[in-house]
């Protein structure tokens, strides 16, 4: 029994020094699957612009679990990640809360942002095509991936990864469940190699000649295009070069796009610096870090481009179809990854 | 009391299995069809080859390895013999990635290749893929071996030499009397060490996803984290620890009525020397694992590293906090872990009057190894969550004072490594005669004193063992980390994990390094208790001349 008291007291002496700190200086939670060092620049810039302190927690798989299970008692304020259908999931299981700024609202379009302000969009990313740099190869459709010319020629990260069954579920939205099927299959027929790996692979297994063409994400081109000379990934990055397909239904012309973004958690203890960090996040500074430091587009007009990606990737046109549509047919598109036996 | 606590040990391995049961209930069975059809058919065959592959991998070469440095003299023995436990060092998903890149088209080994074969670019000429059921199985299986060949080797040098010889002089050739005497001898240390292999195996998700094998983990993490099917995925999960338990059930049964070893003091195996091409066969068979398990990759780990310093790219400082953080966590679960493995042992050895033949809290505290790690942490989730707001409650805090300590995360490790001090404890004593418990108690000692005064000192190279490998395998934990670790705390895995999710493996090299380097003491720590491992029997002098334990 004397134990148990004395247990309870250490915790508790813990637990108040842990909230006397707390309260000395003003603070914001962020739970975030996006890799700290990705977001870091960012929050040591808004710390020391706002004098609030920023604490991170960076969970990969089970955020929505997490925050769900921590209930009312949760410390987290702003909850932070990638993919539209992933934020979408936040709203729906309800550990969100609608936000009203008018510096949120002018600074992100409509369609990229919860039209009750759960969710916004903090930066943008699209899926192009990685090509060896020599091949004549002037535009590109997605549907062409699935082009018999491109057989033991193509490269992809795992079908049933987020950023793969967001576009196969913009095929879908374009093109009709059968016909996705149909490119499928079609794409897994060229794979040169198991759908596995990163988007990073895409570029060195180019190099290595295990292929010529395949579909990533725009941010990666920049970190490699700027790597110092002579490590490996500048190797990759030079080896390849990179084209925004299009859609061949779709009239716009436009590439799929997926964001990054975040939403305000439901308890959040700190409701003031929640908005106050997503503002800052908005910024013209901090937008300029998202796309300097990360190589990402920004979400905010005329914020500039990195060198880098402007000279290899250039300003995007982004796929009229609304990131919440996209959303609808994930769970399609995951089923349908499945039935080909896309990762086999 | 023992009974008690040990009982309460055992309720909270089951809370989070109970939880992931009741998330299992609430789903409906729909997506069945689609899983039975097109997902489960394929993923059972993966698990299943990557799991016999394994399994024969780490067999051939743990007992062959184990056998070769106990019962025999050859050049480099004494290295070996503790440099073969190295791997245990490495996490199986830093490996993968060590060898994608020692193995890529561009890579030194290909390169090195083409260069002598006169070819040009990878184009013209390249090797199979490592991304494969193949490259999978080589890899974990050359890191997991070392499970089994602990376990072989403690039993082999334990293994009364008399039995041995008596087998030879009935004619049998040396590997006649290992096939049929010393090998049958060591079946139950063996299955304790393929299990724990095959429980990895099955654990394992970074090295299998990232060589692009879609085994039944990956569909239960596809399930939950692609189409945002929690219930879903718990019922594969659960269906899964169903197998893993009749399996284990099985194994058990089939050794029931078997009784092996002795608490005698025997003489030991003297090793035969091996001369010639024998001896450097045997010096080759042996050392081979350790260069592909640790020596390869550790080596371009630290090529990696040396390339990042010459670049002037410098060593942040989190990876120091993340350093000591991995420490104090690995310290806080060794601990609470080794404890309770030791209550558990205690409170359900045979000799004690147990009503309940199955001593049940035993067989439960070794599931939590069976459930992958995130699955586990997610059912630990609303349990341990409840306790802590109900905790704050009681002592008027805010928050969620455990979790934001720590205190779920330790819990979360405990309730997975318990598996490794229940087993090492129950087989140190089973090898402790059961007549020394009785002449204590007789002399009028209590349960305590007799567990401190005389069983203690026994076990002591069981539980440093089992506290070693805890160690080891807390600070290589990935996936209960990143879910329930408190904020502004990172891990060295964890920080390896951002920064190849990120992409950045160079950055993540450095990283690595570190895991490898402050898991190297530990396994080291256990070569040498391994090497006392004659201790670890129970054959200490005071069993000289105590007859052997009639049961």
């Amino acid at each position: 029994m004397k134990h148990r008291i004395s247990f309870a007291m250490t915790l508790a002496a813990l637990a108040a020094t842990a909230a006397v700190s707390a309260h000395a200086a003003e603070e914001v939670t962020l739970y975030t699957t996006r890799e700290p060092a990705l977001i870091q620049p960012l929050l040591s810039a808004f710390t020391a612009q706002t004098q609030v302190k920023v604490n991170t927690v960076f969970v990969k798989d089970g955020l929505l679990e997490r925050v769900k299970a921590e209930g009312d008692r949760s410390p987290a304020d702003v909850l932070m990640t990638v993919d539209a259908g992933n934020l979408l999931d936040l709203v729906e299981g309800g550990v969100t809360q609608p936000v009203k700024s008018a510096a949120l609202d002018s600074a992100i379009p409509a369609n990229l942002r919860g039209a009750d302000g759960q969710w916004y969009t903090l930066s943008m990313r699209a899926r192009v095509l990685y090509a060896e740099k020599n091949l004549p190869l002037k535009s590109f459709r997605y549907e062409d991936l699935a082009d018999p010319k491109w057989k033991g020629k193509v490269c992809i990260r795992a079908g049933q990864h987020p950023y793969n069954t967001a576009l196969i579920a913009a095929m879908i939205a374009h093109d009709g469940e059968a016909k996705t099927e149909q490119w499928l299959r079609g794409v897994k027929n060229n794979l040169a190699r198991k759908a596995t790996g990163g988007d990073r692979d895409v570029a060195r297994d180019i190099l290595g000649g295990i292929c010529d063409v395949g579909l990533a994400n725009t941010y990666y081109v920049g970190h490699m295009k700027a790597a110092k000379e002579g490590t490996d990934a500048r190797k990759w990055g030079d080896a390849i070069k990179v084209i925004k397909p299009t859609f061949a239904n779709d009239k716009s012309g436009g590439t799929h796009v997926n964001i990054s973004g975040a939403s305000v958690a439901k308890h959040a203890p700190h409701r003031e610096n929640a908005v106050k960090l997503l503002e800052f996040l908005v910024s013209e500074p901090a937008q300029n870090m998202y796309a300097q430091a990360n190589y990402e587009h920004p979400v905010r007009k005329g914020v500039a481009l990195d060198p880098v990606v402007a000279q290899s990737i250039g300003e995007l046109k982004i796929d009229a179809l609304p990131l919440t549509e996209i959303a609808k047919y994930r769970k399609q598109a995951s089923a349908l990854v499945d039935k080909v036996g896309f990762d086999r | 009391m023992w009974q008690a606590v040990s009982v309460l040990v055992a309720l909270g391995v089951l809370a989070p299995i109970a939880s992931l049961i009741w998330l299992a209930l609430g789903a409906d069975y729909a997506h069945w069809q689609h899983l039975m059809q097109h997902v489960l058919p394929d993923a059972t065959l993966n698990t299943a080859m990557l799991l016999a592959g394994v399994g024969v991998l780490t067999l051939v070469v743990g007992t062959g390895c184990a056998w070769l440095v106990s019962a025999h003299e050859f050049p480099g023995r004494k290295v070996l013999q503790w440099a073969l436990l190295l791997p245990l060092a490495m996490p199986a998903y830093i490996v993968a990635f060590a060898y994608l890149d020692l193995l890529h088209p561009i890579g030194p080994v290909q390169g090195a290749l083409r260069w002598m074969l006169g070819y040009s670019s990878p184009r013209e000429w390249r090797l199979p893929d490592l991304r494969s059921m193949g490259g999978a199985i080589f890899v974990l299986g050359f890191v997991l071996y070392p499970y089994v060949y602990m376990t072989a080797r403690a039993m082999f040098v334990t293994q009364p030499a008399h039995l041995m010889e008596a087998a030879r002089m009935l004619g049998e050739s040396r590997f006649g009397a290992f096939r049929r005497v010393a090998l049958p001898m060591a079946r139950p240390a063996l299955a304790v060490g393929l299990s724990l292999a095959l429980l990895e195996t099955l654990n394992d998700i970074g090295a299998s996803e990232f060589l692009g094998v879609n085994t039944l983990t990956v569909s239960v993490y596809t399930t939950w984290i692609t189409r945002t099917d929690l219930a879903g995925a718990a019922q594969i999960a659960c269906s899964m620890l169903l197998a893993v338990v009749a399996l284990v059930w099985l194994e058990r049964r089939g050794r029931r009525h078997q009784r092996y070893g002795s608490a005698q003091r025997m003489r030991p195996i003297q090793p035969e020397r091996l001369r010639g091409a024998a001896a450097w066969g045997a010096t080759l068979f042996t050392a081979l694992p350790v260069l592909i398990g640790f020596v390869a990759p550790a080596a371009y780990l630290a090529w990696e590293t040396a390339k990042r310093l010459r670049l002037g790219q410098g060593i942040s400082s989190g990876l120091w906090t993340s350093l000591a953080n991995t420490l104090t966590l690995a310290m806080g679960v060794t601990v609470l872990t080794v404890l309770a493995g030791l209550i558990v042992a205690w409170a359900t050895r045979s000799g004690v009057s147990t009503r309940h033949p199955s001593r049940w809290q035993a067989r439960v505290a070794t599931l939590g190894y069976a459930v992958p790690g995130t699955v586990l942490a997610i059912g630990l989730l609303t349990p341990a969550l409840a306790v802590d707001a109900g905790v704050a409650r009681m002592l008027h805090l805010p928050g969620l004072p455990l979790m934001s300590l720590g205190v779920v995360l330790v819990v979360a490790c405990t309730i997975r490594f318990l598996v490794i001090p229940v087993g090492g404890i129950e087989s140190g004593l089973q090898r402790i005669p059961s007549t020394l418990e009785q002449a204590s108690r007789l002399l009028g000692e209590t349960p305590l004193y007799t567990l401190a005064r005389v069983h203690l000192p026994l076990l002591r190279p069981a539980i440093a063992t089992s506290a070693l490998l805890v160690f080891v395998d807390a600070m290589k934990e990935l996936p209960a980390t990143l879910l329930l670790r408190p904020a502004n705390f990172d891990t060295l895995a964890t920080w390896l994990y951002g920064e190849a999710a990120r992409g950045t493996y160079e950055e993540g090299a450095v990283a690595a390094l570190l895991i490898v380097i402050a898991g190297l003491l530990p396994v080291v720590l256990l070569a040498r208790t391994q090497s006392g491992v004659a201790g670890a029997a129970g054959d200490s002098d005071a069993f000289a001349h105590i007859p052997d334990n009639p049961s």
